[in-house]
């Protein structure tokens, strides 16, 4: 079965994260910033050209690029 | 009990945590601002007192984490663990975390307990969070954290006293890692980040009380037409040219007060002095030379001003956002936009605005092609040589061509521009993609205090360490033009008539051609036609590195003196119309407009007689200026933000290799197609 990632959420939706995939910088900096298993965020929107996206999590919004919300699988 | 005399403070927290105002609060205006030795991350520090005891309140860069993936958590790490010799190890850190954001911000100072560092917290925004309805019990968070937590408030003092006591009484003591981490847990290696989020969130649960994150519903409503797929682009666009148009506006009064200020300074200075090589190096070395840089200081204050408001209300991160698809499509960070548009106006504050980009390759690549965007200085280039041999020519009947030009000269810097981002990004400059994961911060009223005085700082920072090294160079161009001074025509002129006629190479401030002295140009004609100027000039070092570049510069169509101009406006590029005007004869009064100076250049012709300006002439030079590194402050300022030579040299040596080779297939080019 294919994991679902943040980049196949739809705006407006809210999703758990279950996992962050990769070991290097960037999933560092996402598990930092509080993007950790069990967490549930809301994909806000995306930029006017399709990306970034934004996210709501924790009571804040983050901005990231499409490649790195490839990293995050949500249910 | 730690030394009473050297008590030193860290300040530490996230991005838009609120760091900056406190910080301002605490130290009010003393503080000292530098760059770390061999980085360009700014420093800043400040008298602090407690309980009757001085101390040193420094202040670490904005960051989310100490796990040093970026430079400023590699600075602020290692300062906390004492390994920046300049920074004594702090004694304790006073962690700002943001009310509204607890989450995150208490992240960090989970990180700050395991290097064993004392700890108080301050707790920001506290009003805002307690206007919203929620509450937060900050004895129970205190308890929880098993360190002292304060609420503050920087504009009305609230907590700032409690603060300075709470951090002396840590002063000394070992803080306590209040949850334990299990090294050998199955969460593989981040089970230490999972362990901290687990603290945090058990203890925002424990002491918070709130139904609902409903903070952002404000930014959500604003951010809905603002980061709008295409209204969002449109208010964009719209910002920017009210921003410009205000910085053009309203620095044009007070930099032609500037201007003449610095005028009427030499003017005082010559008339003060007796005449000779004291009076003239003073008055067209130091004072135009320093002068010529200080005039921008009315536009860098209102950019920075711009930039201040903009960031500091949130919605910079928005403009980034907004554009980030666009510009790592060339390899460069959506935050790069600003920076490169500031540059229309003139390098030098686009080049400081590029701080706010955090990955240093993106950093560099911005400023490096800074210089392609055709900043205000190229337009008495463009005026001259469009009024010479283009004015009033129309294609269609109707479309000017000096329009036309104008407009492909900005484009031709601009297409420039991209070709050479691409290329860095690609090869020195290459870098994986940085991650691109920005806080959207809640739209927020700009703290007037904070942005006045990171607008006061940036400035002092731009005159006093760019002015150093540009009176360097003055100095140097000043000379060059000077000397020598023997040899002036048939060697009649007694000491004291050379004396008066000593020549007031002016070519450093344009602003004394206006007000300056056709008179004295009249004065100094000679029987040859030529004036002691243009004599000087010829003869002088300047003037034999014309004669030594005139192969170089040949394949191009320029002769020597269009070479002296070359080398002179490589201070500067406005300085070229008024080396012409001394090489050409027509006195130093003449300015782009003059009627003469288009004249003489018009009528200029060379030993065979044919002219030595002709359309595509003037078409090369206009080409060479918008691509060529013409501009020492330029180069000044890249030094200092850079830190190191090598990279104003590298910009130096490939925009002129640039410049070069595109005004020599212009002319030749445009030889072939039968022009010129």
């Amino acid at each position: 079965m294919v994991k679902t990632t943040l980049t196949d959420v739809v705006p407006g939706r809210s999703v758990r994260v279950t996992a962050v995939s990769g070991s290097g910088r960037i999933t560092q900096r996402l598990l930092e910033m509080g993007i950790i298993p069990g967490v549930s965020l809301k994909v806000v929107k995306s930029a006017p050209f399709g990306d970034p996206i934004e996210v709501r999590l924790r009571g804040y919004s983050l901005a990231m690029r499409r490649s790195e919300a490839a990293a995050v699988e949500v249910a | 009990m730690a030394d009473r005399q050297h008590i030193t403070v860290a300040l530490a927290g996230n991005p838009n945590a609120g760091k900056t105002t406190l910080f301002n609060a605490l130290t009010g205006l003393k503080q000292k601002v530098a760059n770390y030795p061999g980085v360009t991350v700014e420093r800043k520090s400040g008298p602090w007192t407690l309980n009757g005891h001085a101390a040193d309140l420094i202040d670490l860069p904005g960051l989310y984490s100490l796990d040093a993936t970026s430079l400023d958590e590699h600075i602020a790490r290692d300062i906390i663990t004492g390994e920046r010799p300049e920074v004594p190890r702090p004694n304790a850190v006073v962690a700002v975390v943001d009310a509204t954001n607890l989450e995150r911000n208490l992240y960090l100072v989970t990180q700050l307990f395991e290097f064993g560092v004392p700890v108080v917290v301050a707790l920001t925004m506290i009003d805002q969070f307690e206007k919203q309805k929620h509450q937060i019990d900050v004895e129970m968070l205190s308890a929880l954290l098993k360190t002292p937590v304060v609420a503050v408030n920087a504009k009305t003092g609230r907590g700032i006293d409690e603060l300075a006591e709470k951090v002396n009484d840590v002063i000394g003591t070992t803080p306590e890692v209040p949850y334990v981490f299990d090294e050998t847990r199955e969460d593989g290696p981040h089970g230490k980040i999972f362990a901290r989020y687990q603290f945090i969130s058990n203890a925002v649960q424990e002491s918070v009380w709130h139904s609902d994150h409903d903070k952002h519903r404000l930014s959500e409503k604003i951010d809905r037409v603002l980061t709008h797929r295409f209204f969002g682009l449109v208010i964009l666009v719209a910002i920017l040219l009210v921003v410009f148009q205000t910085i053009f506006s309203w620095a044009t009064l007070p930099m032609d007060l500037l201007e003449s200020g610095f005028g009427a300074l030499s003017e005082a200075t010559k008339s003060a002095l007796p005449e000779g090589i004291l009076a003239d190096l003073i008055a067209d070395g130091i004072i135009a030379g320093v002068g010529g840089v200080v005039v921008f200081l009315p536009q860098i204050l209102l950019l920075f001003l711009f930039i201040s408001l903009l960031e500091d209300s949130g919605y910079m991160a928005r403009a980034a956002f907004l554009l980030d698809k666009l510009m790592s499509r060339i390899g460069l960070h959506g935050k790069a936009f600003l920076p490169l548009i500031s540059s229309f106006a003139c390098a030098i504050p686009g080049i400081m605005a590029t701080r706010t980009i955090e990955s240093r390759r993106d950093r560099f690549a911005t400023i490096l092609i800074a210089p392609f965007m055709s900043c205000s200085a190229r337009l008495p280039v463009y005026t001259l040589m469009i009024g010479a041999f283009f004015g009033g020519q129309y294609v269609m009947g109707f479309i000017s061509v000096g329009a036309l030009l104008m407009l492909a000269m900005y484009a031709i810097g601009i297409i420039v521009a991209i070709a050479v981002a691409f290329v860095l990004k690609r090869t020195v400059l290459k870098a994986p993609p940085p991650p691109f994961l920005m806080e959207l911060p809640p739209y927020r009223l700009p703290n007037l205090r904070t942005v006045v005085q990171n607008m006061l700082t940036r400035a002092w920072l731009f005159l006093k360490r760019a002015g150093t090294v540009i009176l360097a160079i003055s100095i140097i161009l000043w000379a060059l033009m000077y000397f020598p001074r023997q040899g002036l025509e048939s060697g009649v002129l007694s000491p004291e008539q050379e004396q008066t006629q000593s020549l007031r190479s002016e070519v450093l401030s344009p602003e004394q051609e206006k007000e300056g002295s056709a008179q004295d140009s009249r004065l100094n004609t000679s029987d040859s036609g030529q004036t002691q100027d243009s004599l000087q000039l010829k003869r002088s070092f300047a003037g034999r590195l014309g004669h030594a570049i005139e192969p170089v510069i040949e394949p191009l169509g320029f002769d020597w003196k269009i070479g002296v101009a070359l080398i002179a406006s490589f201070a500067a590029r406005e300085v070229l119309v008024s080396t012409l005007s001394i090489i050409y004869n027509v006195g130093r009064d003449a300015n782009e407009e003059s009627e003469t100076l288009i004249s003489a250049i018009r009528d200029e012709k060379k030993d065979d007689g044919t002219p030595v300006w002709t359309p595509l002439t003037a078409l090369t030079l206009m080409v060479f200026f918008v691509l060529a590194m013409q501009c020492m402050s330029t180069l000044a300022v890249v030094r200092r933000e850079t830190n190191s030579w090598t990279w104003p040299i590298f910009m130096f040596a490939y925009m002129t290799v640039i410049a070069y080779i595109a005004a020599l297939l212009t002319y030749q080019g445009g030889k072939l197609l039968g022009f010129g």
